[in-house]
């Protein structure tokens, strides 16, 4: 039984953030880390591990930089780490994102009885896609949201996290989940691991190892395969600053309500 | 006819997702009606609802009172509860059969599930969590001027690959709310969209539409082996769920009420009970267990515009700023005079809020 947990690398979004005049982000000014919800989906699959005694694949597609993020993830307690990347994939959308990554998982043998784990969504973009989008590309039923997951044969359990409750429901493997931070606490990186982890392999796979699967065709993939395009992009409007108060708490207790009546708001 | 995503003439119409959970529809989804009917009417197209499931036909006309033309019904004992698999089967089917150029969803989690797998099953583009649609450029670049420092009248809104004036506009934020992306969908249909609840406007509802709206219930094919999935149970959560976007005043505490949560949660409580609101919170007040989850503004949670939003103890991270900055008033009171909140805010008060808002209630009784 093998676990594939999808995982990418992000920038760090909650931090400093500056963008460029143009109106683009400037990447090269921040920090980058592994997008949080995935790190769920990889203490998620860590724990079916140890439970079943599967083996976990983290498969991320990006830059050759990523390599940090999956030697972290190897520290942590994974069995093998795989990078997809390549210029044929740069300026990919989440459809042509989750033919890459479908068809990387495919080439790498998914089977019955396989689990494939992702986060709910990722922090540069919020899209919630790729991970829906993977499971129709390999055929595989999906449950979103998962902020419990038990396993018994080859069923999992689920309970899907909606605005107003939850549902639980079950579904047999292969299949994919998406995580929400609810699941778990991420482990930390062992000690052990963490001394381990520079020797491990990376394993790349390139467009050449991926261009023969069904899934991937120059039309479908990259920049130019990708049904959406950015059309503009541009800075939110600056709501700006009004007025600070000063004096007294008293003072400006008593002037702030005089503002609301005056305003109605009271 | 055979199906291609490709042949974009052959596709007309706006079509919203009609969500439903245990037979009522979601709030979002008047919310995507009102917006479907402002792009139909530029489009000049007809606007539809997909309304999927068991025993829903009754809800068709609350869609036509909110402006739909036409509702397309799919009941099946197999759709009474949402699966990802059944659901997508229908709306292939259904956008297969009658060719919509635009699909609406509401961001709900159901939605964010749903709409992707039928995107890729139809081989077309989504965008996430929308926040503005257009469809004619001169209200784009009205809603630029409005709500961007883009220089629009020196901007090429032209595109040499697509006609830029019959696709649709779909903008977003994205990186956590530094920046606004417009996307657009040119080479397939429909062009799909999530949007997010709580941002567009309700349109008035019309008893008139309500009773002429035209329901059809489409033949499909749907069997026992097309699900994958067991809904064991769906359990509402028993605790009422605050009504952040529907509510006039929010007063929303962040970590500046660490020092004492009970303390503070109570003060912010009596605050709102004052002035008739309800309670916010930030991501890290919900992730401390503080509040539930459904107090979170911001970008992982609810984006509100309430008549008057006082901010307690928040920094105003951007993610959170996004997520409340088109509320009408906005007051913020925080210890340190650099908190980025104080750039959005009507009124700043520094100070501790265990001193100010015992002030501030004595003072609004006051003035009442």
């Amino acid at each position: 039984m093998k676990i594939f947990v999808t995982v990418k690398q992000v920038p760090d979004t909650t931090g400093k953030v500056s963008v460029k005049a143009d109106g683009t982000l400037d990447r090269a000014s921040m920090e980058t880390v592994t997008n949080p919800d995935d790190l769920n989906a990889v203490e998620a699959a860590l724990q079916l591990k140890e439970q079943t005694g599967a083996r976990v694949i983290t498969v991320t597609m990006g830059p050759m930089q990523a390599e940090s993020m999956l030697r972290e993830l190897y520290a942590m307690g994974v069995d093998e780490a795989v990078l997809v990347s390549g210029r044929e994939f740069g300026g990919s959308d989440t459809y042509a994102t989750s033919q890459i990554i479908a068809a990387a998982i495919d080439t790498l043998g998914l089977e019955e009885g396989d689990i494939i784990l992702s986060g709910r969504q990722a922090i540069d973009g919020d899209t919630a896609q790729v991970g829906p989008q993977i499971a129709e590309k390999l055929h595989l039923p999906q449950v979103s949201y998962a902020a419990e997951i038990t396993m018994k044969d080859n069923r999992l359990t689920v309970k899907r996290m909606l605005e107003d409750g939850y549902m639980m429901v079950q579904v047999k493997t292969p299949c994919l989940i998406t995580c929400v931070k609810e699941l778990n606490e991420p482990r930390y990186m062992s000690v052990q691991g963490i001394e381990d982890c520079f020797d491990k392999e990376i394993r790349i796979l390139a467009y050449d190892d991926l261009k023969d699967h069904p899934l991937i065709d120059k039309t479908t993939i990259g920049l130019a395969g990708s049904p959406t395009n950015i059309y503009k992009s541009f800075t939110p409007p600056q709501r700006s600053a009004g007025r600070m108060l000063s004096g007294s708490t008293a003072d400006m207790a008593a002037e702030t309500a005089r503002i609301l009546a005056e305003k109605h708001l009271i | 006819m055979t199906f291609n995503s490709m042949n974009i003439e052959e596709f007309h119409d706006v079509w919203v997702f009609a969500e439903q959970r245990g037979g009522e529809l979601m709030p979002a989804v008047f919310e995507l009606i009102s917006e479907g009917r402002r792009l139909a009417d530029e489009m000049g197209c007809r606007l539809c609802a997909v309304l999927p499931g068991a025993d829903v036909r009754h809800l068709a006309e609350k869609l036509g009172g909110y402006g739909a033309d036409r509702v397309l019904v799919y009941e099946h004992e197999l759709l009474k509860d949402y699966r990802t698999e059944t659901y997508t089967e229908i709306i292939a089917q259904a956008v297969e059969a009658f060719k919509p150029e635009i699909l609406l969803f509401g961001a709900t989690n159901i939605g964010r599930d749903l709409a992707p797998r039928c995107a890729a099953r139809l081989h077309t583009g989504l965008c996430a969590d929308c926040t503005h649609l257009d469809v004619d450029t001169e209200g784009y670049k009205a809603f630029l001027r409005r709500e961007s420092s883009m220089d629009v009248d020196n901007t090429n809104f032209d595109s040499p690959l697509f006609d830029a004036h019959r696709n649709l506009k779909m903008t977003r934020p994205a990186f956590g709310g530094h920046l606004m992306a417009t996307i657009v969908c040119p080479r397939f249909r429909p062009a799909m969209a999530t949007v997010r609840p709580g941002v567009m406007k309700l349109g008035t509802y019309s008893e008139e539409k309500a009773k002429s709206v035209e329901v059809l219930a489409p033949d499909f094919r749907l069997a026992e082996c097309d699900v994958q999935t067991d809904v064991l149970e769906t359990v509402k959560s028993a605790l009422k769920q605050v009504d952040l976007i529907g509510a006039d005043a929010i007063v929303a505490v962040g970590q500046g009420i660490a020092k004492d949560v009970e303390k503070g949660l109570a003060l912010a409580q009596d605050l709102a009970d004052e002035l008739g609101g309800v309670l916010g919170a930030t991501r890290a007040v919900v992730d401390n267990g503080w509040l539930s989850a459904d107090h979170q503004v911001g970008q992982t949670g609810k984006t509100v515009r309430p008549k008057l939003y006082i901010a307690l103890g928040i920094s105003g991270a951007i993610q959170y700023k996004s997520g409340m900055q088109d509320s009408e008033y906005i007051i913020a009171v925080n210890r340190s005079d650099m908190a980025p909140i104080f750039e959005i805010a009507d009124i700043g008060i520094v100070g501790d809020l265990f001193d100010v808002v015992p002030k501030l209630i004595e003072e609004i009784r006051k003035e009442k």
